[in-house]
């Protein structure tokens, strides 16, 4: 007994456990890895080419002309060509194509070319978008040759970051791959180690309460860290995730990752303290993960919800984790920068273990 | 007993819950390097008992000395000196026997050989299997194993060899036997009065949470002999048991 125990020796010894227990959970490496990397391949694939008119040309139409010429160089408009009479007008009714187009030479001289376009009312919006399209583009054609009289436009565009899809998907997927590992792993994990008695048995021994809690939080940071790493790695190599200011912002999005999951570890806390079995964790934790999940702005900003749901998606946690994620990957923010964001995961973590320490049990 | 140091000693201990009283003042001393049996029918109050010794849990009113240590101030001291065996313990999920050997060595803040302390319990064969995977007895000899890490006094074996066929239980005895050989107190709860008879220098009667006898075990068939006892049925040199394990053998199971 010469040798003072000791506290770190305990907690990292529980934390490589711990560890190495999560590594082997299924459960924990379906919800943390696979998850998210699913619903980033599918929004990364989806790519970023925004909206899209279906065009028709109708069989027989004239093709070598300028109006198609110019469509074809258009970026919105999509041009089908190989479709029979009988099947563009069914999927013209039904939407699946927004529009045809004829267009025919002028046998009576000017103008040289006429262009018959038919919309459906089953795709209004991109028959309006088209309609745009189609004017703008037949100005120019047709004033090629001509001084405008009263005004002449000139365009141009600023050159800025291109914003894809993965950029405000990827964010989200983190965010909620934190929330679950945060929520369902440490209720699990806690309320397990309780009704198997195995925390009984670490009584037994020498350890402090404060070395199992270390020890359990330490793992989990690490396996969400690692997640992280993973999630946003595939993401920028594969899908041109944003990292505007390199490794700077990977580190700064890992640190933000660790505030979260600390917070989301504080509803596991609770989840597993208030769990009457095993069966009772689960539909407790969704009611934690699943409204952040669909009103957090993981999918869609938030900005597109009705008015009388943004407060309560402003409410959530996980809104802020996003809001943050989102301006240190694409706008280069610092971590000062989302201060606000970050100062309203503190209170939350505040108020979340103050329930905790209230409702967790050790036996 | 040729050593007649108290190395636990109970005075008086009371433990009430709500609405009952398990444990209501009972006193014992347990000497250094001996194996003490508490025994008595379930619910009488053993369980109880070892884990208000063991630090697990508060005692109402009495006084409690480990090894000179008090229960109720020197609780981490404690720990450090004993070994416990749970009625009902569980081990960390999805790691194998090794990598529990690990996490305990780390809990009691020693330095093992995983390896070596398997070795211990026959168990060596087993390094990479799951806890959960294993057999009752080798679920006892491990959690035997795991009281062995910190190089322990004392170890408390709660019903260590409930449920185990004739084979694990008499291999256990002799894994009990070699510890105390090595020097450690063993403290034991049995329901096998043949378990207790065989392995126990001393036993305590427990019974509503009192004590009502404290003896050897031939001290105790003595006086009950004196009495005028007799059995019913003439004892024979042999019991159905002994024919039990001359038919299937002494050795090891597979399973056992």
């Amino acid at each position: 007994m010469s040798k003072p125990y000791n506290n770190t020796k305990a907690t990292l010894a529980l934390a490589k456990a711990s560890f190495r227990s999560i590594m082997r959970s299924p459960s924990a490496v379906i919800f943390t890895l696979a998850f998210p990397l699913i619903f980033i391949l599918v929004f990364g694939f989806l790519g970023n080419g925004g909206i899209k008119v279906k065009l028709a040309i109708a069989p027989g139409s004239d093709v070598q002309n300028p109006i198609i010429k110019a469509l074809e160089q258009n970026t919105v408009v999509k041009l089908i060509t190989d479709k029979e009479p009988a099947e563009i007008k069914a999927e013209l009714e039904k939407g699946h194509i927004d529009a045809l187009i004829e267009v025919k030479k002028n046998e009576g001289g000017q103008p040289a070319y006429l262009a018959n376009v038919q919309y459906t009312s089953a795709s209004i919006d991109k028959g309006s978008i088209l309609k745009s399209v189609l004017n703008n583009l037949l100005y120019n054609l047709n004033s090629k040759d001509i001084k405008p009289s009263i005004a002449e436009l000139h365009e141009s565009t600023v050159q800025g970051r291109v914003y894809r899809t993965i950029d405000f998907i990827l964010p989200g997927q983190l965010g909620f791959s934190l929330l679950s590992t945060g929520v369902f792993g440490t209720a699990f994990v806690f309320f397990g180690l309780r009704q198997n008695l195995v925390i009984k048995r670490f009584f037994a021994t020498p350890v402090k309460r404060s070395s199992i809690v270390f020890g359990e939080c330490l793992a989990r940071i690490g396996f969400a860290l690692l997640g992280a790493i993973f999630i946003i790695l595939i993401g920028h190599f594969f899908f041109k995730f944003t990292l505007i200011n390199g490794a700077a912002t990977f580190l700064n999005m890992l640190l933000l990752s660790v505030i979260g999951l600390i917070v989301f570890m504080g509803f596991g806390f609770v989840v597993s303290g208030i769990a009457k079995s095993e069966s009772t964790i689960p539909p407790i934790s969704n009611i934690i993960t699943l409204p952040q999940f669909l009103l957090s702005g993981t999918f869609f900003s938030i900005d597109a919800f009705p008015g009388w749901l943004q407060p309560i998606s402003r409410a959530l946690p996980l809104t802020y984790l996003n809001d943050a994620m989102r301006s240190v990957a694409f706008e280069g923010a610092g971590l000062w920068d989302v201060k606000h964001q970050i100062l309203i995961l503190i209170i939350w973590g505040i108020g979340i273990y103050a329930v905790a320490v209230k409702v967790f049990k050790w036996e | 007993m040729d050593n007649k140091n108290a190395i636990i000693s109970v005075k008086n201990l009371v433990k009430k819950y709500d609405d009952f009283t398990a444990v209501q003042g009972i006193s014992f001393d347990v000497y250094e390097n001996e194996i003490f049996g508490l025994l008595g029918p379930n619910g009488a109050g053993k369980t109880t008992t070892l884990e208000i010794i063991e630090t697990l849990r508060e005692k109402t009113s009495g006084e409690i000395l480990v090894n000179g240590y008090a229960v109720e101030k020197d609780a981490a001291k404690i720990k450090r000196i004993i070994g416990v065996q749970l009625q009902a313990a569980g081990y960390y999920p999805n790691l194998n026997l090794v990598e529990l050997m690990e996490l305990f060595s780390g809990l009691y803040g020693v330095d093992i050989k995983p390896m070596e302390m398997l070795e211990k319990v026959n168990l060596q064969d087993k390094a990479k299997a799951k806890y959960k995977a294993l057999s009752g007895g080798q679920k006892q000899r491990f959690s035997i194993a795991t009281t062995l890490i910190n190089s322990p006094k004392i170890i408390f074996l709660d019903e260590p060899t409930t449920g185990l066929d004739p084979q694990a239980r008499r291999n256990l005895w002799d894994l009990i036997i070699d510890i105390r050989n090595n020097g450690t107190t063993v403290v034991i709860t049995t329901h096998y009065m043949d378990e207790a008879e065989q392995l126990c220098d001393r036993v305590a009667f427990v019974e509503r949470g009192e004590i009502i006898a404290l003896d050897t075990p031939d001290n105790l068939i003595d006086k009950l002999v004196s009495t005028g006892f007799e059995r019913k049925k003439e004892v024979k040199k042999a019991n159905l048991e002994d024919v039990f394990i001359n038919l299937t053998g002494k050795e090891w199971r597979e399973d056992n």
